[in-house]
């Protein structure tokens, strides 16, 4: 039985709702044309990101992959910000320039999004490596996938955090299928938690739709990692209920095993802990109240895009450089 | 000033810098062990956690370097040859050149990546050759690469101090030639700025690394034949020392653009695209490009000094340049 209280119980349903209004909101208006580029979307994960984020303070870090959504509104990233960022607007956390895949918020540990497969996890060494110069006391987390694992990122920056010792923890969200390959067939071992022996650290397997197991799973490695004790590899097995991104199957067809995508509906991961919050006495009034409330929450985001302009052309030059622009100095400046 | 050689400029601007700043860190391989002369001691005055030896993990310790840099200090990472920079292409143009656009701003990335580059040395084409246009085209990293000790010092300690990403590129075949180094710990060499190494009136040469020094030779003894050659050194490529260059040209209305890069797209290719464009006026003759043929670097010495120019091919050029503008 969890040792959570009623109030983190509650949390953690509220950082899964976020994201279940969000992304069902976006696929709506992916699918009206409305959105420029690809969207990922998150549904049937949302344990992953709430479970994993919901143990973390603020100040911790993240860094996150192409299906990003979750894991910045898990990390309470602004639901409006995010919104006018798929939108390609001015008031986007981006201004426009990262869209759907590279969403950040340095003010709230989130060092980015990414479209790289595998690319967030050197990251994540690294501001785990500052956290631990600095004595902070910061973790950091990298998200990736079951085909993040099959990148050489992934077993270098566990190699390089053992062997420093780095507070990071690697959450892979093993949904199962690398794009549209089902990883089994790509992957030579049976599980990703497997690899954790290969450098000699914890590698933990968790179910991903269960939020209270990914979150205690969390909360030890957090405490190995704030301990000194360096990384821990958890994976959290779950499942992606919309294709690899919206509208896929207008090109390929549709190549889906809905069995299996009903059999994963039946574990929603949002339905699940409804149960246990249940069980532990918490009103249904209670979580209805907070559905309400984010679902407003993301309308008004989405009025929010609506009405921020879209950037300037001349924003098109900015932000490359801190500092001085160099450019000014030839083409640009013409 | 003190005489010194590059590696010990190097060396005194790490140092300086390491002093005055405790948030730079310094990792690479062997840094510790100092296989590079100019990370030798470094720990014993600044420890263990502030000078990092790594596993051979290019991708991951700049990627570690650029999550560092997001979160407050500013990583100097050694990555031995400028080839290496093949292995962590993700790493440098997907993330350290794209990061702060993608996020609009919101992070800076005080990232330097310092390398050794070029051929001379004999260690053939995955070892010795100059990828330094393939950074030029990043859109988002800087890059310099000295021909002067005290450029190497000054150039080095503005990368250190500059928010972006910089990759420091240093000649092999330099480390042993001395010159006076200012001793001044904040004189800096602004990045973007170009030098004129040599001054003349005929004809202008623009090289950078080992060709800026070659440049300089083929226009002594171009000198005793009575052609006045001026050599221009952009010390820094992205952002370009293009005033320099610029300037340089309309007073001699010639350029000569020596690279050891290959010729396809290389520095010395943008350079004369730069010119024709912009002080075409001022030409007196075809602006000319002297590079590395679309080639890998080749092993055995013969061939090695065959692709690379050489004093006398860089004075060949020049000598038919101006002949080719007196004819005219």
């Amino acid at each position: 039985m969890t040792t959570l209280d009623e109030s983190q119980l509650v949390d953690l349903y509220r950082r899964m709702t976020r994201i279940r209004h969000f992304e069902e909101r976006v696929a709506a208006l992916k699918a009206t044309g409305e959105l420029p580029g690809a969207v990922h979307i998150y549904i049937g994960q949302e344990a992953v990101a709430a479970g994993v984020c919901g143990a973390l303070s603020v100040d911790d870090y993240i860094t996150s992959t192409h299906r990003g959504h979750g894991h910045i509104l898990a990390k309470d990233g602004q639901i409006d910000r995010c919104m006018a960022e798929l939108f390609g607007k001015r008031d986007g956390y981006c201004k426009g320039k990262g869209g759907s895949m590279h969403i950040a918020d340095p003010a709230l540990g989130i060092i980015g999004a990414n479209g790289i497969v595998g690319a967030g996890l050197p990251i994540a060494t690294g501001a785990a490596l500052s956290s631990l110069q600095r004595r902070s006391g910061q973790v950091a987390v990298a998200f990736f996938g079951d085909g993040g694992s099959t990148h050489g990122t992934f077993h270098e920056s566990l190699n390089l955090a053992t062997v420093w010792s780095l507070p990071v923890i690697f959450v892979c969200e093993n949904n199962g299928i690398s794009q549209l390959t089902p990883t089994a067939e790509v992957a030579a071992l049976g599980t990703v938690a497997q690899h954790g022996a290969a450098y000699g650290i914890p590698g933990v397997t968790v179910d991903g739709n269960d939020v209270v197991a990914v979150y205690e799973t969390t909360r030890t490695a957090v405490e190995r990692a704030r301990a000194g004790e360096g990384p821990t590899l958890i994976e959290a097995v779950t499942f992606r209920i919309h294709n690899h991104s919206e509208g896929l199957e207008t090109i390929i067809g549709d190549i889906r095993d809905h069995d299996e995508i009903e059999q994963w509906r039946a574990r929603d991961p949002l339905t699940l802990h409804r149960r246990t919050l249940e069980k532990a006495g918490v009103e249904a009034s209670i979580l209805e109240e907070l559905d309400q409330s984010v679902a407003a929450e993301v309308e008004a985001a989405i009025d929010f895009a609506h009405n921020s302009p879209y950037p300037d052309p001349a924003d098109a030059y900015s932000d490359v450089w801190a500092g001085e622009v160099p450019s000014a100095a030839f083409w640009g400046a013409r | 000033m003190t005489r010194m050689t590059q590696s010990g400029a190097m060396r005194a601007a790490i140092f300086e810098e390491m002093r005055r700043d405790d948030r730079i860190l310094v990792m690479g391989e062997d840094v510790r062990r100092g296989v590079v002369g100019y990370t030798a001691g470094l720990a014993d005055e600044f420890g263990n956690d502030r000078v990092r030896d790594t596993p051979i993990s290019e991708s991951t310790f700049i990627g570690a370097g650029l999550g560092a840099a997001a979160t407050g200090l500013v990583p100097v990472i050694d990555l031995l040859m400028s080839t290496f920079l093949y292995v962590a292409m993700d790493q440098i143009l997907n993330q350290a050149a794209k990061l702060r656009y993608m996020m609009g701003g919101a992070c800076d990335f005080p990232l330097t990546i310092v390398a050794a580059t070029g051929g001379g040395a004999g260690m053939a084409a995955q070892h010795s050759e100059s990828p330094h246009p393939i950074i030029m085209n990043s859109g988002g990293v800087k890059i310099i690469l000295p021909s002067t000790p005290a450029d190497a010092k000054g150039l080095f300690k503005s990368a250190i101090r500059d928010p972006n990403p910089v990759i420091v590129l240093y000649h092999g075949a330099l480390g042993a030639v001395r010159g006076e180094v200012p001793d001044d710990e904040d004189l800096l060499v602004p990045l973007g700025e170009g030098r004129v190494l040599r001054e003349g009136t005929d004809l202008t040469i623009a090289a950078i690394g080992l060709m800026a020094k070659r440049a300089i030779s083929a226009a002594d003894r171009l000198e005793e034949e009575g052609i006045s050659v001026e050599v221009v050194d952009p010390r820094t490529l992205f952002p370009l020392g293009w005033t320099t260059i610029a300037d340089s040209v309309r007073k001699t209305g010639l350029l000569l653009a020596v690279d050891e890069a290959r010729r396809t797209c290389s520095a010395a290719s943008e350079i004369v695209a730069r010119v024709t464009q912009d002080a075409f006026d001022a030409l007196r003759g075809p602006p000319t490009v002297m590079a590395v043929e679309d080639v890998p670097m080749p092993f055995t010495p013969l061939l090695e000094a065959e692709v690379i120019p050489s004093i006398e091919r860089i004075a060949d050029a020049a000598r038919e340049l101006v002949k080719g503008a007196e004819a005219r």
